[in-house]
């Protein structure tokens, strides 16, 4: 992993963004939200944030792992695979085929990476989805990643970061996936009681049974401006209420309006935004080591 | 665990789409039939006390055999009217935020609680959008995952996927034999995944969503059986079943001291998943072959 992170920046490592702008056969790209044509050795070195418009385009896992201090990040259950529980198989694909050839396509197992690592020296749990891989559908792998994750925080004494987007659970593993939403919340019960936080990020989209559990009760709500985030996806409302929805419905500004959330921040202070929290829950612990401390020394046990 | 030989139970051969047209019938017991015929001086509490009261979630005390439970249900209607009032079962976010408040008085009182769960899905429509669906499902959840109340739940019709696991987290979950549980409705699996909802009949097929199916993956505790036909051919006997069935989880879950009980709500939530997780030494001979 150490290799992704050549280069460290102010704010946010885009070595691994710019090193994928080096492929040399598209150099522009055009932005979906304002049809502007960008070079894109200039829109990686924004963060994948449009220059023109600010429409934040969707990060791989890997490259949300520029969030964290250069060289501090570690992967950890990188054994977990996925299987097909239920035999899925419509007239398309089977789930088995699917899952081989996403996997092959993205070189990940799943749709989530999990690991530890650092946002200015302050370490911390992470757990990363990835929209590229099956729409960072929540099945088996994505919750006891997200659920393993919860609980190292909760043993090492560290918060806990999640990145979210996902379409919703994964239809394929049928109600076992419906209960890694329960699983995760349950695993984050550990985390509460190790008195540590869980800060979500929420990224477009994010969508079904992910917004409906453990981000939407994290003890801090963060979402990227513009982000389509909702329970019920968009058209399956339109089709029941048979009329237009209005436009910025289910975005992080709405969500922001209706109380939902903390804050919109983008990508380009994100780094920042962690780090002043993060410090603030660090420096809560320090002070109570120190009180510990102080009281062994009274006690004459120092 | 009991296992009931279904087939003896009633000689059918039943498909999972006929499952599901079973779990939807409108002459099935619904939660307050449940309630009415199984517990005494029920009393209704109503409101989440920051909106609204959504007639499409019940709940209250009630006296089940000596005990004072706290219970919750989704409320379908058995006709037209009565269904445009509950929406058809479908909660708001008022809904799940009334069942979260009583959840809390159940744990504050020492109750046990008892959900029923019978719904197409949370609502999803403009208003519960903006009053934030995913956010009143999560905290139920999140309030299941650790209340410290026993809990036992019974599937008794349409257990759709989120809105459904929002009343349904506990230390026993049970399933009558024509309920059904879904990720996702037929319907919406079948336009999405076979891009035709006519298809709804194989959808269910593929999505595991019986209460056999259910039990085969040990995500449910038991399936209760139901009178020949159908629940709604004989909603006496279906309730009376059911009740007893209740009875004898509850019994047994609040035999257990607190304590113990979390850890084994923790362990049987944490469990849940299919997965393989390989040794480093045949991960890497994977990715070389
Ligand atoms: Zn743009």
């Amino acid at each position: 992993m150490k290799e992704l992170f050549r280069r460290s920046r102010k704010s946010f490592s885009s070595a691994e963004i710019t090193e994928q702008a080096q492929i040399p056969d598209d150099l522009w790209v055009k932005c979906s939200a304002c049809r502007e044509i960008i070079y894109k050795k200039q829109l990686y070195d924004n963060l994948k944030v449009c220059p023109k418009c600010g429409h934040h385009m969707r990060m791989s896992a890997h490259e949300w792992l520029g969030l964290l201090d250069v060289g501090s990040f570690s992967e950890t259950d990188v054994h977990l695979l996925p299987t097909d529980p239920l035999g899925f198989v419509t007239p398309d694909e089977s789930y088995a085929i699917k899952l081989k050839k996403s996997q092959q396509r993205t070189g990940m197992a799943d749709a989530v990476v999990a690991g530890v690592g650092s946002i200015n020296g302050v370490v911390l749990a992470l757990g990363v989805g990835d929209f590229s891989f099956m729409g960072a559908s929540m099945g088996s792998v994505y919750g006891e990643k997200m659920a393993r994750a919860a609980e190292r925080a909760a043993e090492m004494g560290i918060p806990l970061l999640t990145i979210n987007t996902s379409g919703g659970a994964r239809q394929q593993e049928g109600v076992i996936a419906l209960m890694q939403m329960a699983k995760v919340t349950m695993a984050l019960n550990r985390l509460a009681a190790a008195g540590q936080p869980h800060i979500a990020v929420l990224v477009d989209p994010c969508y079904g049974g992910v917004t409906a559990s453990y981000p939407l009760v994290a003890d801090i709500i963060i979402a990227e401006p513009g982000a389509n985030i909702g329970f019920a996806g968009k058209r399956l409302i339109e089709q029941i209420i048979r009329q237009k929805l209005p436009a910025g419905f289910q975005t992080a500004e709405f969500m922001l309006e209706h109380g939902m959330i903390d804050m919109v921040v983008p990508r380009n202070e994100l780094r920042d935004v962690l780090a002043r929290l993060l410090r603030h829950y660090d420096r809560r612990r320090q002070s109570e080591r120190l009180a510990a401390s102080q009281a062994a020394y009274a006690n004459g046990r120092p | 665990m009991e296992q009931h030989d279904l087939a003896t139970v009633n000689q059918e051969h039943l498909t999972a789409w006929d499952r599901v047209l079973r779990a939807r019938q409108p002459q099935r017991p619904h939660t307050l039939d449940y309630v009415f015929a199984l517990c005494e001086e029920f009393v209704e509490l109503h409101g989440d006390r920051r909106f609204g009261d959504d007639p499409a979630v019940v709940g209250g005390l009630a006296a089940f055999g000596e005990r004072t439970v706290v219970v919750i249900g989704h409320q379908k209607g058995s006709d037209t009217r009565e269904n445009m009032r509950r929406n058809f079962g479908m909660p708001h976010p008022e809904g799940y935020r009334k069942a979260l408040r009583l959840m809390r008085h159940a744990e504050k009182f020492g109750l046990p609680l008892i959900c029923f769960v019978d719904t197409p899905g949370a609502n999803p429509n403009k208003e519960s959008e903006e009053r934030g669906q995913a956010n009143a499902i999560a905290e139920c959840i999140q309030a299941m995952t650790n209340l410290r109340t026993p809990i036992v739940a019974a599937v008794i019709g349409e257990g759709g996927s989120g809105g459904a696991l929002a009343i349904s987290v506990g230390d026993r979950i049970l399933m009558q034999e024509n309920a059904i549980y879904s990720v996702a409705s037929p319907e919406a699996a079948a336009s999405i995944l076979w891009r035709d909802a006519a298809r709804a009949p194989d959808a269910a097929s593929a999505l595991k969503l019986t209460a056999q199916d259910l039990y085969a993956l040990e995500i449910i505790d038991e399936v209760v059986p139901e009178p020949p036909g159908g629940a709604h051919l004989n909603p006496q006997e279906a309730i009376t079943t059911l009740g007893e069935r209740i009875r004898a989880h509850l019994d047994e879950v609040c035999a257990v001291d607190l304590p113990t009980l979390l850890e084994r709500r923790y362990a049987k939530y944490r469990s849940m998943g299919r997965y393989q997780e390989l040794a480093d030494v045949l991960l890497r001979s994977v990715r070389r072959g």
